[in-house]
């Protein structure tokens, strides 16, 4: 095989995009693996639940992070670019008075941030945001 | 760690029966996520806060479970029905087994 310089130039592309691929199933996974611990592995549908989150924050150590699901009974927040993605979960008691919270959370890369709603009907929805971070907030 | 840890609450003093007020709470704590390293390169342990209630005359308001990933002095924002006047009882937990408690009363007027 002839080696011209645009056949290494795309095979170094390659290379590129296969080693980037291949680090993103690795958070996935552990998302989706906390995210199935808390469902059960029932369908969770998009939608029904309000996640708010900067697009852009400058500082990782403390992005603040709104969400509300009417009708819900228990809200979960996941990172999935954090080494571990469980953020927080939020339970709901008879006094409550919006399914809503709002906390400020560690993020340690620009990733997408989700939350998982468990509703009173036993059905789970979604909902995601990509948050850009400048400066990570997990130290090291 | 069980010094330095200050518990702050934003109540309003008065609500209407069966209104729908927004409490804002804010504890010091350092929220050590157990992932940097110090300046020799070890681990520095995880220590956190893991849980935080709150309940309104024995009956919950919400209970937030809380991992690495919540901030330096976690802050929660969040609403209550108040029926009647009363008190609010704020309880977090640390990872070392202290417990904060803070509460604040609301009346009806």
């Amino acid at each position: 095989m002839e080696l011209n310089r645009r056949k290494i130039l795309g095979l170094g592309a390659g290379t590129v995009a296969f080693v980037s691929l291949s680090g993103v199933p690795v958070f996935a996974s552990l998302t989706d693996d906390a995210i199935v611990a808390m469902t059960g592995g029932a369908d969770v549908t998009e939608g029904g639940i309000d996640l708010t989150a900067p697009e852009i924050a400058e500082n990782g150590n403390t992005v603040p992070i709104a969400v509300s699901a009417p009708g819900a009974v228990e809200i979960a927040l996941f990172a999935a670019g954090n080494p571990t993605p469980a953020v927080a979960t939020f339970k709901f008691g008879p006094l409550a008075g919006a399914r809503a919270g709002s906390t400020r959370i560690r993020l340690a890369k620009t990733q997408d941030v989700i939350a998982v709603a468990k509703m009173e009907d036993g059905t789970f929805r979604r909902a995601s945001a990509t948050v850009k971070v400048t400066i990570g907030g997990c130290g090291g | 760690m069980a010094s330095g840890v200050k518990p702050r609450v934003k109540v309003p003093k008065t609500a209407a029966a069966g209104e729908v007020i927004t409490i804002k709470t804010l504890i010091s704590h350092k929220m050590e996520s157990g992932q940097r390293k110090d300046d020799d390169g070890n681990l520095i342990p995880r220590s956190i806060i893991n849980r935080f209630t709150v309940d309104f005359n024995g009956q919950n308001v919400i209970d937030v479970t809380i991992e690495p990933a919540v901030s330096t002095n976690p802050f929660f924002e969040f609403e209550a029905t108040v029926p009647e006047a009363g008190e609010f009882q704020f309880t977090w937990y640390d990872d070392d087994g202290s417990v904060y408690e803070t509460s604040k009363k609301i009346a009806i007027g």
